[in-house]
């Protein structure tokens, strides 16, 4: 009986991700390595994979702060009653429980050109909505909860003594924080990276929501892939999908690096 | 660093876990915080450090408010119960941190590391990390760390709870003589009692929030001001109806006082041990526990068990034997006051007996 199992399992697992990988790679080159290249110096693709890249960029940026940020806050301050901060705690996990398109719907009918605030900042001159400051407002909705769910339990774990301890020897918040903190947090910080570098990189349908896929201008590179599907391109849905692929793929050696570096220290 | 307190309150929601406690420190002294765990030692210890906020009252060192200084600008050093060191840095960085921090001169950052190095007995670990130490060696990096900043003021929290019983005691005696050499103003917490006794100049019995008494350990032993104290130092027994035991018949049973009586108030022995025959009175003993250096032992008078001790000494007493229990005095408390009452027998010579 349990090998059975054994072997079910194996092939659940080939089924599930061996062959679509193998499908991808295929397909990307069923003409060759020409048919790759041209597929990817399509102008469209590179605008698209320079999308990708810039929201992947921003959006890290922005999260690693904010989400260490908000992390410490959750953990330290005394100023928050616990009520609070257990609603707050609660209120963090809101992007793993709503899906991705229905974020992206309440930020366009939040910040859309036809909602009041939208409508301020369109007067200024700022489009929000299907345009990148939109994006990546749709990915950081989804991303937020993976660093300040990588950093609290480290933070909990080490405690407020050693922080408390470099006060009572004259140190402020931020040499404490550099000195003391962060090099208990380094490697957590690092994993949260990765996971919302990964996260970002495949967002798709916030994104598609917010930014109304608009060629060479707000498509990233998960929506070419859908849009060049959808247009019967195969080879180059396949050519730029496995560009994400590979990415992904070398992400998730470095997440098995840093979470063994997280366990070290 | 003189240090006065005056109505320190301090609430954790609906919990007063500091009352009114007023207290003065002499420059120089050690002071032990000693009461049960959660009597509201540590809060005390904690907002002396600024890492507490304190709901009402005044901290004052040298006569200078310090109720809104941060602990940062407090010159204190103080020492957690589990030590708190920077895991990540040497023994060297760790001791090293506060003087950095005050962007001391590197030179003189290392002549004075390397001189508490030497101090703590800690030469030739300076580049461990702190899991690579036992208990004894983190908890004098401890030391050493709060010490380098030349603070007026050491706190410790429970600085030996953590430590195996062995080296503990070997750590007090070497702490005690530290702490004397240095000269800082020191307060330590601990619900040891052998602990406080055995290091502090003097001890404040702290129990539910308050100070309930201060003062040198042979005053608390020989004075305690509250049933509290009575009980919490030293080993007692505690009885009813003292006026059934022989030189306390004077005391009434009616306004509730109660009595406690220390083992070492008690004698018991043969008639012939006696000088003052006349003020013992019959006991048969009930238990006998030996207890390495000495006997303890359980003796009946009068319906009442007390405990006392016997030299090894003295000739051996049994088990179901008669014997002359004489109890020198007791400690008496009711609900408004407490007192001393010596046995009234011993005291009055008896003209008989001349």
């Amino acid at each position: 009986m349990k090998k059975y199992w054994i072997t079910l399992t194996y092939i659940v697992f080939i089924v599930l991700i061996i062959i679509p990988l193998l499908k991808i790679g295929s397909g990307a080159f069923s003409e060759g390595f020409s048919g790759w290249k041209d597929a990817l110096i399509r102008p469209e693709a590179i605008h698209a994979l320079m999308v990708t890249g810039l929201v992947v960029v921003v959006v890290t940026c922005i999260n690693t702060l904010f989400g260490v940020m908000m992390a410490i806050y959750l953990v330290r301050s005394h100023w928050l009653s616990n009520k609070i901060k257990g609603f707050l705690n609660s209120i963090v996990d809101l992007p793993y429980a709503v899906s991705p398109v229905i974020g992206g719907l309440m930020i366009v009918l939040l910040l859309g050109p036809e909602s009041i605030m939208g409508g301020f900042f369109e007067n200024i001159g700022f489009r929000v909505v299907y345009a990148f400051p939109g994006m990546v407002i749709a990915t950081l909705f989804v991303t937020f909860p993976l660093m300040v769910r990588e950093v609290m339990p480290v933070l909990q774990e080490i405690g407020a003594q050693q922080e408390e301890a470099a006060s009572t020897l004259g140190a402020y918040g931020w040499t404490t924080f550099w000195k003391v903190t962060w090099p208990s947090i380094q490697w957590a910080v690092l994993y949260g990276v990765v996971l919302t570098v990964a996260r970002s990189l495949g967002e798709f349908g916030a994104v598609l929501v917010v930014s109304g896929n608009i060629m060479n201008k707000t498509q990233t590179a998960t929506t070419l892939v859908y849009q060049d599907v959808e247009n019967f391109n195969v080879i180059a849905a396949n050519s730029v999908a496995l560009v994400l692929a590979a990415i992904s793929i070398g992400l998730l050696l470095m997440m098995e690096w840093t979470k063994r570096r997280k366990g070290v220290s | 660093m003189h240090i006065e307190v005056r109505n320190l309150n301090k609430h954790f929601g609906d919990f007063h876990a500091v009352k009114d406690v007023s207290f003065e420190i002499e420059k120089g002294h050690l002071i032990g915080l000693l009461g049960p765990s959660g009597g509201g030692k540590t809060s005390i210890l904690r907002m002396l450090a600024g890492l507490e906020g304190l709901d009402s009252g005044e901290i004052r060192f040298h006569g200078k408010l310090v109720n809104a200084l941060p602990p940062q600008e407090r010159g204190i050093g103080f020492v957690f119960q589990n030590y708190a060191l920077f895991k990540h840095m040497t023994v060297f960085d760790n001791i090293a941190f506060g003087l950095k921090v005050k962007k001391i001169p590197h030179a003189k950052v290392k002549s004075r590391v390397m001189e508490l190095v030497e101090l703590t007995g800690l030469k030739g670990f300076e580049k461990r990390y702190p899991h690579q130490l036992s208990g004894g060696q983190r908890q004098r990096v401890a030391f050493a760390r709060a010490l380098a900043p030349e603070p007026q003021l050491l706190l410790l929290d429970e600085p030996f709870a953590a430590i195996d019983a062995k080296i503990r005691q070997e750590l007090r005696t070497w702490l005690r003589d530290l702490i004397e050499r240095v000269g800082i103003t020191s307060i330590f917490v601990t619900h040891d009692q052998d602990e406080a006794i055995e290091v502090a100049d003097e001890i404040m019995i702290i129990n539910q929030g308050r100070v309930e008494q201060k003062g040198t350990p042979w005053d608390i032993y020989k004075e305690p001001k509250t049933p509290f104290v009575a009980t919490f130092i030293g080993e007692s027994t505690l009885i009813d109806h003292i006026s059934e035991l022989k030189g306390f018949e004077e005391v009434k049973n009616d306004s509730g006082t109660r009595a406690l009586i220390r083992p070492e108030y008690i004698e018991v022995g043969h008639e012939h041990e006696f000088i003052l025959a006349s003020a013992t009175e019959a006991g048969i003993i009930r238990h006998l526990h030996f207890r390495g250096s000495e006997w303890l032992v359980e003796v009946e008078v009068a319906g009442h068990k007390l405990i006392t001790y016997r030299s090894l000494e003295k000739e051996t007493l049994s088990i179901g034997q008669e014997v002359r229990v004489l109890v020198h005095r007791a400690y008496l408390f009711n609900e408004e006051r407490s007192w001393i009452m010596e046995n009234r027998l011993k005291d009055v010579p008896i003209p008989i007996m001349i």
